[in-house]
Parts: C-alpha cells; structure tokens; sequence
C-alpha cells in the first residue's frame, strides 16, 4: 500500500458492516466507524502488515453540540444594531440535534484516532460517532497501552465512558470537580470551588 | 504489594534460612516487610515543574510508582475555542515554554493546512531556523538540569550560558525572550533583523564551544556514566506501544522524526542526521540528546546559507517618516505619493514595514495583516487590517477538519483543528508530546533505585505546560 490515498478505501473494503464513511479532505486519510466495530478494526490495523499502525498518536473527542450554529464568536458578539444582517441561530437539542462538518445529522460526540504506521510513514485518522444519551466507547488500552491516559482525558474533559479501560478516572482536573469542562455546553467562565486535600 | 524479581529471590534465600534458623531454636518468628510511600512533588526542587510522584520503596528501590498530572492545567483548548484563530498564538508559546517557537509555527502551519495556504519560502527558512534555535535551547536546559540534578552544577551553569547566547538572538528576531508570539497565520511578525546572519554564526560558535566543554565534562565522567547507564530502561517496544516519540523514541533505535518521515516546510532540502540510540535509556537519551544539537546547528547553518533574500520591490529612495506623521497625513486625505514612502516603526514592530513584510507573509489578504504603511497610509489597507482584527470578522477557514504534526524538542508535537467556518476555531486539540512519556515513567522507575529516579524523570524533559495545557 504505497499510495495513502486508498487507505480509507481499503478499510472500507475490509469492513463493510462497520464503516460508515470516509473522506480525505486536505490529504487526512479519515474513517467514519460505527462504534461496535471499534476494537476489532484497530486490532485489524495494528496486526495488518500492510497497516501496520503501531502507534497511537493521539485520541481526543470533538462536542459537536453547536456545529454549524456559531455565525459569530460568542464571546465577541457586537450588539444586533451593528450588522442588523446578523440573525442569532440558537440550537436547541429538542428540535434539530447536532450536525457533523457537513451539516448531517450525527450524534453528538465523536472520538477521534490519530494512527501513524512507523513502517509505511502514513496516518490515519478514525472517528466514531457516540450518542450522548449512552456515551460509551470501548477502550483501545489493550490494543495500544498508551490510550490509557489518553482514554482518561477524554473521560475527564468531555465524559465519554470507555469500557473495559483498566483505571478510568480523572487525570487533568481534581476528582471533585463536577461536569466535563471541554463539553459546548459548559460554561468558560464558570467556576467552581477548588477543593484541597483531605487533611 | 508488587514487587521485583531480584528482591523475590533474595526474601527467597531468607525464608529458607529463617525456616532452617527458626526449626534449630525451636520458636516462631515472622519476617514482615512493609513499603514506604514517598511523595515527591508537586512541589519539589527536583521536579521541572508542578508534578507529583507517588513512589512505593522497599527500602530504596522503587516497587511501585503514580503519577499525578494537572496541577497546571489551565484550560487551553477551551480558551482557544473562545477567540478567533490568531488569539491562539500567545497561548500556544505557554505550552512548551522551553521551545515556544516550535508550538507557534505548529498551531500557524495547522491553521494554514486548514485554508490551504502556502508561505514564502523565506519564511519558510525562517520558520526552520527559528525552529532549530528552539531545539537547541530546549535540549542544553534539560542536559543542564538533568545534570545538575546529579551534582555537576558546573554543566549547568555552561549550558545555560549557551541558551542565553541563543536566546538573545531570539530576542533580536522576535522582541521577547519566552513568550514570543512571533508565528503568524500565514507568515511571521516581522523579517529577521539585518545582520543576523553573522550573530547567529557568533552564537552557534560559542555554544558549539560549550558543547565541547560539557562533552569533555559528561561524556566520559565515571560517576556520571555509572549513575545513566541502564537506568530508567526501556524497550523499543513498550516506547512505541506507549506513544512515545522524539528523541525519547529515537533512543530506543526507533528511527522515527517527523522531519524527516513527514517532511514539512524545507526540510527536505537540507541535510542532516537523526541520531539514533540502542539501549534506550537515560545515557543514550543524553547522547541523542548531544548529537540533535549538533544536526540542529548544522540546520541553522544551511538555513542560513540557503534563505533566500527575496525581491525587495519597493523603492523608497530613502524617503522615511514616523508612523504618527503618515497617519496625520492620511487623516487629512493628503494621500498623494504616500505610498512611495517608508515609515519608521516602533523597535517592536522593526521588521514589519512593506519591504520586509512581503517577503516573509503570503499576499493572501484572508489571513495577513498588510504591511504598515499600507495601514497608516491609505484606505484599502486599512479596510483589511480592521476586517482581520475586529471582532466577528477576521479568519474564515472552510469548514474542516486537519491534523499536523511537527517535530517538537519533545516529541510529535501535533495540531488538530476543526472549523466550522466561524472566526473562531470549532476545536483545538494539541498532541502533546510528553504526555505519553509520562504515562510511561511508572514503567521506567519500577526496579531501579529511588536515587535513579531523578536523573530518569531529568531525561523525560517534562514540560508542565505542554502535558497539563
């Protein structure tokens, strides 16, 4: 597999039943997954000769509550009177639900993967949608040991719960914070005690 | 409890002589073991930074090891949501405070794959050369400290002599010493200063000479050598399996770079090595460590010797007038030949005036500001620079999604961006580079002796901004 460019194509091939799309916009090779074939397709592209995808770079989840709603930055909005071509879009999950980049509906949350092959010297990225009524995810620790504390930053910063992970618990903020601070819906300029240790 | 296999033998060979000891005098007695927990940190003056070690010892071996992380956590990516993309640039230098060029020229290049934009090629060596500058400093500070950690307070001393040559150039180019904001979106603040050229050469000189002083001191020093040599040990393996990159990796034999593996900017025009270890651990990380330093400023020299001057296409004929005077005139609509003059600028802004300008910022007006004189002097500049800088209007990128990694002192250090097409990014996500070598250092301690700890925590170069964000 010389050319990056049918990577995607490839796993699409290899697992029909798991994958719901793939793209590669500005050359990032990207997979859309379902999330029940998560383990099986990463174990499949660490073992694979031709994929060889033996290092985990990166693991992160993207909150797509207000895709595609911002017309202007909340934090630096003029008054209405300024550009009265400004109209404020509000989203309200009762009504519409969140969109993905494309503007289609999509569950809320996605995990994202950055997967680089030391042999072949391409990347690719993995996503996998998650609903927000049942954020859970399957861990990747057995696959690569380093998504454990990657898997407890994303539990932390946006609360995906990911089975099977070994020690799931905080690792940026202290245990007794409450909510998940990357999440859209958590305020920026919210504060909250800062609890000290147990004397 | 866990506990290691040497010491299984040894509390082995005791039981087995307690047993014999204990059937002679005819009377019981129990051999009780109990480890000792140590906290080092997040205070300590062996920590880089606010970080805590839970360490479990059986007398001074490390049976087991935690660490906790966050004490600097101060929320970068969710303020990076919060302002448009160029606001990002001041936070990006507070990651990895040692080598903040690295982080800036990585956050731009990300933004500008995200538009599809190309710089000039000037600015492209410029961007190397900056960069190289910073792996160097970043590398004498942590030998330095990891040294001095062991008692060589004179190496020390040295290699932070050398990180000052360095960063007075940093300073001559970008106007500050650490926090230096100086990659933009699109191009850099300002031109290198003229003369720079020769500085720069003066300044690799001498620390070409303190590398040599801190080789003749290090290299061969027995105490030195006894207390690296296989400690914090470990394989090519576990370090890929963890994540771990740069010239951590590279010390375990994994020939992974990114400059060379995924070449961006000009690095594929230039020559230089990736030093690899074998053993991975601390003594070949230090010399990986030595040697990077040495291709970095084989790097900076070819820069310098390949930069491109570029078309200065602007004819001044000498004419200059403070930037207070231009924009009078142009207040008062007296515009007429304006363009043809210079202005002279505030030494922050030096560099940044239109001959200079153009030749280090793409032409794009999506992205760059113009060059002053066009701000001061005329009403097509100015429109520009305020559609860029109000707020609600300033950089649009398409909507989409790009990762891009470079090559930090640390490690991958990798930019991902979602944008929703707002002025604001939709999400930033740094991979930061030394937050799998920390997850990695439990692994690393557990076995060796609790005086080896320092030196291993020295060679993971922790960067507490960079891992907590």
């Amino acid at each position: 597999m010389n050319s990056t460019q049918q990577l995607a194509e490839h796993v699409q091939k290899q697992f029909p039943q798991w994958v719901i799309a793939t793209h590669a916009w500005r050359g990032d090779q990207t997979v859309i997954l379902q999330r029940e074939g998560l383990r099986e397709v990463c174990q499949y592209l660490r073992d694979d000769p031709a994929m060889a995808f033996h290092l985990l770079v990166d693991l992160t989840v993207v909150d797509l509550c207000t895709m595609g709603t911002a017309q202007l930055g909340d934090a630096f909005r003029p008054m209405p009177a300024v550009d009265p071509s400004i109209t404020w879009t509000h989203f309200t999950e009762e009504t519409e639900g969140p969109r993905n980049l494309w503007g289609e509906p999509s569950p809320r949350f996605e995990v994202v993967y950055h997967l680089y092959s030391l042999a072949h010297r391409h990347r690719l990225r993995l996503k996998v949608p998650i609903e927000a009524s049942d954020p859970c995810a399957h861990s990747v620790t057995s696959i690569w040991t380093g998504a454990n504390w990657f898997e407890r930053e994303a539990w932390d910063m946006f609360g995906i719960i990911f089975t099977g992970h070994p020690h799931l618990k905080r690792i940026l903020m202290y245990e007794e914070f409450q909510g998940h601070p990357l999440r859209k819906d958590y305020p920026v300029n919210k504060r909250q005690p800062l609890i000290g240790p147990v004397n | 409890m866990i506990s290691g296999g040497i010491l299984d033998e040894h509390r082995g060979a005791h039981s087995v002589l307690w047993v014999l000891v204990s059937g002679l005098l005819m009377e019981t007695k129990t051999n009780e073991t109990r480890s000792m927990f140590l906290n080092v940190g997040p205070s300590h003056p062996a920590m880089h930074g606010v970080i805590q070690l839970v360490l479990e010892l059986d007398g001074e071996r490390v049976m087991g090891a935690d660490v906790e992380i966050g004490f600097l956590h101060r929320g970068f990516e969710k303020m990076c949501e919060e302002g448009p993309y160029n606001n990002a640039i001041p936070y990006t230098d507070r990651l990895n405070y040692v080598s903040p060029l690295i982080n800036n020229f990585g956050y731009c290049l990300a933004v500008e794959k995200l538009l599809d934009i190309t710089t000039t090629e000037r600015c492209q060596y410029i961007r190397v050369l900056m960069s190289e500058i910073s792996r160097i400093t970043d590398h004498l500070t942590c030998i330095g400290a990891s040294a001095m950690e062991l008692g060589t307070f004179t190496v020390f001393l040295y290699m932070i002599k050398a990180r000052e040559f360095l960063w007075e150039l940093v300073e001559e180019v970008t106007g500050a010493r650490l926090t230096i904001s100086y990659g933009r979106v699109g191009g850099v603040k300002a031109d290198v200063p003229s003369g720079f050229a020769e500085r720069c050469k003066a300044a690799l000189k001498e620390v070409r000479q303190v590398l040599q002083e801190v080789d003749s001191l290090l290299t061969r020093n027995r105490i030195f050598f006894d207390r690296m040599k296989d400690v914090g040990v470990i394989s090519a393996e576990d370090a890929v399996a963890y994540g771990i990159t740069g010239p951590f990796l590279r010390a375990t034999g994994v020939n992974y770079d990114v400059r060379k593996a995924n070449p961006y900017l000009v690095y594929d025009r230039l020559q230089f090595d990736v030093p690899l270890g074998t053993h991975g651990d601390n003594l070949d990380r230090y010399y990986v460590r030595m040697e990077e330093m040495v291709q970095s400023m084989r790097l900076i020299e070819q820069c310098l010797a390949q930069m491109p001057e570029g078309p200065i296409n602007v004819d001044f004929e000498g004419r200059v007038m403070p930037a207070a005077e231009m924009v009078d005139h142009a207040k008062l609509g007296r515009t007429e030949g304006l363009k043809q003059w210079a202005v002279s600028l505030d030494p922050t802004l030096e560099g940044s005036t239109k001959p200079f300008f153009a030749r280090v910022n793409v032409a794009d007006r999506r992205v760059m500001l113009p060059p002053k004189e066009d701000t001061y002097g005329n009403i097509e500049g100015l429109m520009q620079h305020f559609k860029l800088i109000m707020v609600g209007h300033g950089i649009r990128p398409p909507k989409g999604e790009v990762y891009f990694p470079v090559e930090g002192a640390n490690g991958e250090l990798g930019f991902y961006i979602v944008s929703d097409g707002s002025d604001r990014p939709y999400r930033v996500r740094v991979r930061p580079p030394c937050f799998p070598i920390m997850q990695a250092l439990p692994r690393m301690l557990i076995g060796d002796m609790l005086a080896d700890v320092v030196p291993t925590f020295g060679s993971v170069n922790m960067i507490a901004g960079e891992l907590d964000r």
